[in-house]
């Protein structure tokens, strides 16, 4: 069994350039959500002296994160701002002194068992850097290690544009090494691939190398058909097993890490310095001079633009993330997130939404779907609200990788469907398992 | 500071549109229509011209008049058009193509919501009405030296062997027929270059000619005339491959195409009527929500968690 994808233009004009470090912005805006899962409460006052390092927000619940200051300087203010998905927020506004003084609490932390690995991989606020921000420790701190049989490394980067994680694997490649080492001393995990799309010769070879100084390591290189990054399409793609419906990788004996995730991981481990600074692929028809910055987490997206030469035309639309699943952000001032691995801007020709016509029953949509779903069926089911249809057209399913809507020659908005007929079904098994219950 | 567009995702999408596809089946259907300008002279380009103007004009005027969004720059109307006028016999009264291009996208189609809402193939139901309704002029094939020729599935039909045309004048379209549907070379390369486009796939031509050439050889009815005559190649290129009115999955692209040939034999050979490629896909047309619910792709779920 083949799962579908679509060619997508791969436009890696970055790809071979090195990463540049930006002038350190005049402030920071640090979000306490940046994760998947409860925010972080602020644990700094306004008026308070920070530094780099230093934690700004605690943890909350179990699926949550700390979040550390990126530079030194003082608390300004606490924001309450918009995410660009439209939640709201509390952010530790920091003005920046120049000094870039690192916190007392920063040291290498003390690592002997799985334990020890884990919690140390909580406290340095490593969420998944691929995009999804899933707390690190949580996919990790798997309760039964002999249930791992393969640890996938996701460096398929299959979205147009971005080439911050082809620069971890060229830049960085000692420090997969190292999170290599850690996989496999603390999770025992007896097989790693490294899945790599075939449109990065550089980074195969660099990936090789390492896998061949090691045992159990192996290099999976995959063809470039998007969405290859996908969870459940690199999982199957290199183990050749397919993740449950509504499961994780686990249910299938894997565990997926990108990366770049990896890398922070053994350079936590290694200096003690969280999570506070990002590669970040900036890129566009409407960016002067395409290149990959390193800059501090809270950077207003715009210091990385000016810092690209600026615009040459005006931006009509600014992505976080790739444009196949990217998210439009509001305004400039948006800050640089943990998981932003590029940030992307159209100019109007680019950003100009394409006129929607009448649906042609081509076809398309079904064909180029990973997942197997029928677009145009959940799309009928939707409108007519026939939950029971959606619930056995699988609309759950969906993983909003936008192959559908990429190929659609009517330029239906087909992800934007699919994500309402996910709510709406989502809602209804919701209050069928709550009236199962009552019933009980 | 100006406003930034939010949407969702995907923020980019293929280059694809209605248009260009609409645009490569005009561009596959060139060969055949220069090959009947060839083959049948001056006129031919005459009934397409009407054909098209009249698809065109119905089209706009309907939606004017029902206050919808002018669809004529998807292409779609004129694709009808061609398609229609390929299907009608060169001495064909203008009046009478005039009727069936309104016909086809007035009833056919808009009036069932237009492009994509369509059960019926607009061009192929439109060529029944008018083989209804003018069975005379319908039927008769002229040459431009104003000879004129019975169709080969009529000779065969008869029994007439010896006056069938030989094998190259079949493969070029030099034989009685409909404008556009005998040049067999010129619509294979036409289809060739829409499945070269990924307009269309193999699955529906390949299983309706092949259906054609294996029931003709199991029942000894001289099969290469059976796949060169009447409307079979254009059948099964450019109409059975209709978007809105067949199948999207390709299992129900085989299944249609394997009804479409089995119909078409069955007309062929043991109905009244010597051409069955119309009525075959007009029927499949009708089964066709039927075979996308049984050929549905099923949904990646995997096995049990854990």
């Amino acid at each position: 069994m083949k799962l579908s994808g679509i060619r997508v233009p791969h436009r890696k004009n970055t790809a071979d350039i090195i990463p540049q470090r930006l002038p350190l912005p005049e402030t920071v805006v640090i979000p306490m959500s940046m994760h998947i899962g409860k925010p972080a409460v602020p644990t700094v006052k306004i008026g308070e002296r920070v530094t780099v390092g230093q934690l700004i927000g605690s943890a909350d619940g179990f699926i949550s994160a700390p979040v550390h200051s990126s530079v030194s300087g003082k608390v300004k203010k606490l924001d309450e701002i918009t995410m660009s998905g439209g939640m709201k927020t509390t952010a530790v506004v920091i003005e920046t002194d120049g000094m870039q003084k690192i916190c007392e609490s920063v040291k290498p932390p003390v690592v002997t068992d799985f334990e020890s690995f884990i919690s140390a991989v909580k406290e340095s606020g490593i969420v998944g850097l691929g995009g999804a921000g899933f707390p690190t420790f949580v996919k990790l701190g798997v309760k039964d290690l002999s249930a791992v049989e393969a640890v996938v490394i996701n460096a398929a980067e299959c979205e147009p544009y971005i080439t911050s994680d082809t620069r971890t694997m060229l830049d960085k490649a000692e420090y997969i090494s190292k999170g290599i080492d850690l996989l496999q001393k603390y999770l025992g995990a007896k097989r790693i691939i490294i899945g790599i799309e075939n449109n990065k010769k550089p980074c195969i070879d660099k990936m090789t190398e390492l896998a061949n100084s090691k045992s159990g390591v192996e290099v999976k290189v995959l063809p470039s058909v998007y969405p290859q990054g996908g969870e459940k399409v690199l999982v199957y793609n290199t183990t050749g097993r397919l993740i449950p419906k509504g499961g994780l990788p686990l249910d299938v004996g894997a565990i997926v890490i990108n990366c770049t995730t990896l890398t922070a991981i053994a350079e936590y481990i290694e200096t003690g310095m969280p999570l506070v600074e990002k590669c970040i692929t900036v890129d566009g028809s409407a960016v002067k001079e395409s290149k990959n910055v390193i800059a501090p987490i809270g950077t207003p997206i715009e210091k990385l633009f000016d810092f690209c030469g600026g615009f040459k035309s005006e931006p009509k639309k600014v992505l976080y993330g790739g444009p196949m699943m990217g998210i439009a952000v509001p305004s400039l001032d948006a800050p640089v997130l943990k998981m932003t691995n590029a940030v992307i801007a159209f100019d109007e020709k680019e950003a100009r939404p394409p006129k929607t016509t009448s649906c042609i029953n081509c076809g398309q949509c079904i064909n180029h779907c990973p997942l197997r779903l029928d677009p145009p069926a959940i799309a009928k089911a939707y409108k007519l609200d026939l939950c029971e249809e959606l619930k056995k057209l699988c609309a759950d399913l969906c993983m909003e990788c936008g192959c559908c809507g990429y190929v659609c020659p009517a330029k239906r908005p087909i992800v934007q469907t699919n994500k309402l007929a996910k709510a709406k079904l989502n809602k209804y098994l919701k209050e069928q398992k709550a009236e199962k219950e009552e019933k009980k | 500071m100006n406003k930034l567009i939010s949407s969702v995702s995907p923020h980019i999408s293929s280059p694809r549109t209605t248009q260009k596809i609409m645009l490569d089946v005009l561009i596959a259907l060139l060969p055949a229509g220069i090959a009947s300008v060839i083959i049948f002279g001056i006129r031919s380009m005459l009934v397409i011209g009407i054909c098209v103007a009249v698809c065109i004009a119905s089209e706009w005027v309907f939606e004017k008049i029902c206050k919808k969004e002018n669809t004529i720059y998807d292409l779609s109307a004129v694709v009808t058009g061609v398609l229609l006028a390929y299907n009608l016999p060169v001495s064909i009264p203008l009046w009478q193509a005039a009727f069936g291009s309104l016909f086809a996208i007035v009833v056919v189609k808009q009036l069932f919501g237009g492009i994509g809402q369509n059960f019926a193939n607009p061009a192929i139901t439109a060529r029944i009405v008018m083989m209804t309704a003018f069975s005379g002029t319908m039927t008769t094939w002229t040459f431009p030296d104003a000879s004129s020729s019975a169709t080969p599935l009529v000779l065969l039909f008869k029994g007439e062997l010896a006056s069938l045309p030989s094998y190259t004048d079949m493969l070029l379209g030099i034989r009685g027929g409909c404008l556009g549907e005998t040049c067999t070379i010129a619509l294979l390369a036409g289809g060739i270059y829409l499945i070269a486009r990924r307009v269309i796939t193999w699955h529906t031509p390949v299983a309706f000619i092949g259906t054609v050439l294996v029931m003709s050889l199991i029942f000894d009815k001289a099969p290469i005339y059976q796949l060169m005559s009447g409307g079979l190649i254009i059948g099964a290129f450019f109409m059975a491959t209709d978007y809105a009115t067949t199948p999207s999955t390709k299992w129900g692209k085989v299944i249609f195409g394997i009804g479409c040939g089995l119909i078409t034999i069955l007309i062929r050979f043991w109905g009244t009527s010597p051409e069955g490629v119309s009525f075959s896909i007009l029927l499949m047309n009708i089964f066709t929500p039927y075979i996308s619910r049984l050929t549905r792709s099923k949904p990646l779920v995997g096995g049990d968690k854990r």
